[in-house]
């Protein structure tokens, strides 16, 4: 049996004080689409960008298709090529086209040549419906498009994990649906995700394994139907009282 | 009616309104134009009936002495112009370098990001006259070989010197006003830190600063017009000869007309550049 793509080994992080994680195990194997829940601060995008080391950690490793990239020998660029993120607010290069931004990473970071880079990043745009708005600006679209667009860019470079951000969370209730339904489409292809949101229908439908945060520890993780439906642990039960109270399950 | 492709006739009461509406226009636009009619008169007629005016008038603005020291003048101005290009370039191109170099994390950079800081403490804060003199008359008074004599030259260095800390800090102040999440974004795409800044944060923070550099183009282009204190004939130096022969000040009203000429396109064509980037992301 081959080991998890990625792994997440008693992962600590603190800011300042504070500690934000603490001492998390997470698991994600190669198809799989493990899902992050948990209310606001309890450390689930602090999770994500720890892995796509945009933060140093205090503590544990992070192992990526079994090379501990937590390392700080290894060069992080070259550990991230492996990763694709989407953002919670898109974060779109405001001053390259749609194109521009699909294509940036690819012609740049792996070299591929300009006319395969766009040819590829056109047909990608137009599996997503977004074939005519490849010359467009970013700000000329609606959050969705947006969205889609950053999804486009993550799976340029086809990364073998993608990280997705609570995507939904910064657009209109009308646009979350064509979003997740890109997402939905990605783990039936296969895609390897690692995704927080707090979009609990969608997790019990996709997620092949559910985890719960709480304070930056770990509370309960498994299938979706056992965590979201009969969970074991009192602050799980809460969590998803509250949810049902607002209305998101 | 409605069939009639959307040609819906305006209501009495949007009627009513437009004409309304054109009435204050026009009533604005009137009264604008009586008030500075009457400014623009008060003044003209307090300058010219000051005791002193006949006085300043022919030694200020004698259109023969004007016509007689304009060519020399205007060929004076075609080597600051020069000289304003050539730095301007030189300022832009060592400015976003120092600004690069301050923007620098880490203590492995600590010596370059502190001789950043350093120069733009020390360019920033020494009068730029006094930066001519140091440059103009100290350099060559090392006798080194190699540093040229040229008071054109010489003065050129002076103003890059101060001019590029001023306008490092502005590209500085542009860098940092990108938001972080852009370089959290190029870095999880793969991009090392040099690659985020050349194709990321530099072009979003040089179209936020294009109207404060275009402030210190004009100052600089105006700025062109001292290095005639090293003695380069410059439109300024042209305007003083000029002045000293024929015994009145108007070489200097016509050099400063020219400035002014030459600054007025410069801004019109900024703003045009700044508008038509904002157009095209659809930011505006």
């Amino acid at each position: 049996m081959t080991s998890p793509l990625l792994q997440v080994k008693g992962l600590v992080k603190r800011f300042g004080e504070h500690t934000v994680l603490d001492g998390v195990d997470i698991d994600v194997a190669e198809h799989q689409v493990v899902v992050l829940i948990g209310a606001s601060g309890s450390g689930k995008s602090t999770l994500l960008r720890c892995v796509n080391l945009q933060e140093d950690i205090d503590d544990g490793q992070i192992l990526l298709d079994g090379e501990d990239i937590s390392d700080p020998r290894v060069n992080a660029d070259v550990a991230r090529r492996g990763m694709g993120v989407v953002f919670q607010a898109f974060n779109l290069f405001p001053h390259l086209s749609v194109l521009d931004n699909v294509t940036l990473a690819p012609r740049v970071v792996h070299g591929v040549d300009r006319a395969t880079a766009t040819e590829r990043g056109a047909a990608l745009l137009g599996r997503v419906g977004l074939a005519d708005k490849a010359d467009a600006f970013p700000d000329r679209l609606s959050g969705g498009q947006q969205q889609r667009v950053a999804i486009v860019r993550a799976l340029a470079y086809e990364p073998r994990l993608l990280l997705l951000d609570e995507i939904t969370s910064a657009l209109d209730p009308e646009l979350v649906g064509e979003v997740l339904t890109l997402v939905r489409e990605l783990a039936e292809q296969g895609r390897t995700i690692l995704m927080a949101t707090h979009e609990m229908g969608f997790a019990r439908q996709v997620a092949d394994r559910v985890c719960f945060l709480d304070g930056g520890v770990l509370v309960e993780s498994g299938p979706p139907e056992q965590v979201l439906a009969e969970p074991t642990r009192e602050r799980t039960r809460q969590f998803l009282r509250r949810v049902i109270a607002s209305g998101r399950l | 009616m409605t069939s009639d492709s959307g040609a819906r006739e305006p209501s009495a009461l949007h009627v009513d309104r437009v004409a309304y509406r054109r009435s204050r226009a026009r009533r604005s636009t009137l009264v604008a134009l009586v008030s500075t009619l009457v400014f623009a008169a008060a003044v003209w007629f307090g300058v010219t009936s000051s005791p002193g005016w006949p006085r300043v008038r022919s030694s200020f603005f004698d259109l023969h002495s004007a016509a007689s020291s304009f060519p020399a003048i205007l060929a004076g101005l075609w080597l600051n112009i020069r000289v304003l290009l050539v730095c301007e370039v030189l300022v832009l191109a060592l400015g976003l370098g120092i600004a690069a170099l301050r923007t620098l994390r880490g203590p492995v950079w600590f010596p370059l990001r502190a001789l950043a800081t350093g120069y733009v403490d020390l360019f920033r804060g020494l009068p730029l006259i006094i930066c001519l003199y140091l440059v103009g008359f100290g350099l060559p008074g090392l006798r080194l070989t190699g540093i040229p004599n040229d008071p054109v030259v010489l003065g050129g260095i002076a103003l890059v010197l101060i001019y590029s800390a001023y306008v490092a800090e502005v590209f500085r102040a542009g860098i940092e006003s990108v938001h972080p999440s852009q370089r959290a974004a190029a870095r999880s795409i793969g991009l090392t830190h040099a690659q985020t800044m050349r194709i990321v944060v530099v072009p979003q923070a040089i179209r936020r600063v294009l109207p404060p550099l275009l402030n210190d183009f004009v100052a600089l282009q105006k700025d062109c017009g001292l290095i005639s204190v090293l003695g380069a004939i410059d439109a300024v130096r042209a305007a003083q000869i000029a002045s000293a022969q024929l015994y009145d000040f108007t070489p200097y009203v016509v050099a400063g007309l020219l400035f002014v000429l030459l600054a007025v396109p410069c801004a019109r064509l900024a703003d045009g550049a700044a508008r038509r980037l904002a157009r095209r992301e659809g930011t505006l």
